[in-house]
């Protein structure tokens, strides 16, 4: 590949997003659409600065709320996801519940958990524990089923206990697996997190954008989907990071290691 | 000389009372330091043979005795190599090779203490089949044929008494596995290890093997035991002999027999 073309890839995602504002800028002026429609970026930009102090507190309850839940979701999963991948019962045991579980959309739980613990922070963290958590069970799980069988046998002709191979074979090679769907858990636990702060919370970025809303402060409705955005976007490169960093061996396709 | 695998009589079914009979009547005797071969037509129960040996499996019928003790468990003087190398790729080569030390219950007490003393070992063997060097490397810088060398080392790592090879060479090109043909060669002659190698390729055990039993179709069981008469060392020269192709023309003839039984 020439070095001017690996240039270009390297300005792609740069350009797009700048492309993408631009259109989005262009569009508003030319058509004159109104501000309670779809304000212009520089309208919402102006408004972010305007509205920093609450947007800035905002956006870390927000963050709090989230990273909170999915550190549960990670801890939790983690530890169901070896437990259902290291027996065939329990996995038959569990896997169906888990289903069922993950089938009910996660908002229907919110009222429940505001009648037990009320309106706040508490929700939020739960729900988005309780969606960020079945990616995570899942993978981990599916890491430890597909241990190779002769792998297995070699290592128990050899008079391995289950433990050796979950310890020596089965967690190592489930890692990628659970680095990849940290990636997954991470967007998710912010779609649990938004959705109990509009239903039900005090503050948080969901909240301020439901009651920017309810005066049809629009810029102000933008400026928190940016700050989601925003936040969504640092987290999932902070997971995309950390997997490069501890399981490299498993890309080595893009020449990570080698 | 002394038998160090016995099966007598052996049969193996698998899924309970009515599933499928994977070896019936299964006899042979291996003897302490002897090259065995066993060759058959697929689905015969090969790798039955080996999980039987190996005390992966119990067989419902008849005795498999190891090194004189019958085997009702894992059975821990043995190493193994499959056809495909199962290299762990998080560990480097060498870390491999290690890994049935951190198992076997005579090593992994010692291994954190003498890792010195191990590591050295492995790396003769790496010299052993033409690996030197490449232990700081990981498997899947590797090729395939490399790989396969390295399984061989992992086998071997812990000392066993007994090698069952299950096809190891099947997956690699045939310069690679005439290769590794005098590798495992060398290696049978300087350490004196009983070899047990499962396999399709009847030229491969004919050049190897000091015996080379046929399996019936399933239910398997022994139908042929030919003993070969070459001298050791043997040159990859004495394919190209007469004797030597006769022999692979009159097992293919059992084979081909065994097949239309079935």
């Amino acid at each position: 590949m020439s070095a001017a073309s690996k240039n270009w890839i390297k300005a792609a995602p740069w350009l797009c997003t700048i492309g993408l504002f631009v259109i989005w800028e262009l569009a508003a002026r030319l058509f004159g659409l109104p501000q309670y429609i779809l304000p212009a970026p520089t309208v919402v930009f102006n408004a972010i600065v305007q509205y920093w102090p609450a947007i800035w507190k905002n956006s870390l309850q927000t963050l709090y709320t989230t990273t909170l839940g999915f550190a549960l979701a990670v801890a939790g999963g983690l530890g169901l996801g070896i437990l259902v991948g290291w027996s065939r019962l329990i996995y038959s045991g569990l896997y169906p519940l888990m289903v069922g579980f993950n089938a009910i959309p996660k908002v229907a739980l919110v009222p429940i958990l505001v009648i037990w613990f009320g309106i706040g922070t508490i929700p939020a963290v739960l729900t988005a524990f309780l969606i960020s958590f079945f990616p995570i069970v899942v993978n981990v799980a599916t890491g430890l089923a597909t241990i190779e069988p002769e792998m297995e046998d070699v290592l128990r002709a050899l008079g391995a206990r289950k433990m050796d191979i979950m310890l020596k074979v089965g967690i190592p090679r489930s890692m990628p697996y659970f680095f990849g769907s940290l990636k997954i858990a991470i967007t998710l636990a912010f779609v649990g997190s938004v959705i109990a702060e509009t239903v039900a919370a005090n503050s948080g970025l969901g909240h301020m954008m439901l009651a920017a809303q309810s005066q049809f402060n629009v810029p102000l409705v933008f400026a928190g989907l940016i700050m989601l955005a925003v936040e969504g976007i640092i987290m999932y490169a902070v997971m995309a990071w950390v997997e490069m960093r501890m399981t490299g061996w498993a890309h080595r396709g893009q020449g990570a290691t080698a | 000389m002394k038998n160090l695998v016995t099966i007598d009589n052996v049969d193996m079914r698998y899924g309970g009372a009515d599933g499928t009979l994977a070896v019936e009547g299964l006899t042979l005797h291996v003897e302490k330091g002897e090259f065995a071969a066993v060759v058959g037509p697929s689905g015969c129960g090969k790798s039955t043979l080996m999980k039987l040996v190996t005390g992966l499996h119990i067989p419902q019928k008849g005795v498999v005795t190891v090194a004189e003790e019958r085997v009702t468990k894992p059975v821990s003087i043995v190493g193994m190599a499959f056809q495909n190398p199962t290299m762990l790729p998080w560990r480097t080569t060498l870390d491999n090779i290690l890994l049935p030390l951190e198992v076997v219950e005579k090593h992994r007490g010692r291994l954190r203490m003498n890792r010195a003393e191990y590591v050295a070992k492995a790396e003769k063997l790496l010299e052993t089949v033409g690996l030197k060097g490449f232990g700081s490397k990981f498997p899947w810088q590797l090729s395939g044929g490399m790989q396969q060398r390295a399984n061989l080392c992992r086998a071997l790592i812990h000392e066993p008494d007994l090698l069952m090879l299950d096809e190891p060479f099947g997956a690699l090109d045939s310069f690679t596995r005439e290769e590794l043909w005098c590798v495992i060669r060398d290696l049978h002659f300087e350490r004196k290890v009983t070899i047990v190698l499962v396999t399709h390729d009847l030229r491969e055990a004919v050049f190897l093997a000091d015996r080379i039993f046929v399996m019936s179709s399933r239910p398997g069981r022994i139908i042929e035991e030919r003993t070969v008469p070459f001298a050791r060392p043997r040159d990859l020269e004495i394919m190209y002999q007469k004797e030597f192709n006769d022999i692979v023309h009159e097992l293919r003839g059992s084979i081909a027999d065994a097949r239309k039984a079935a």
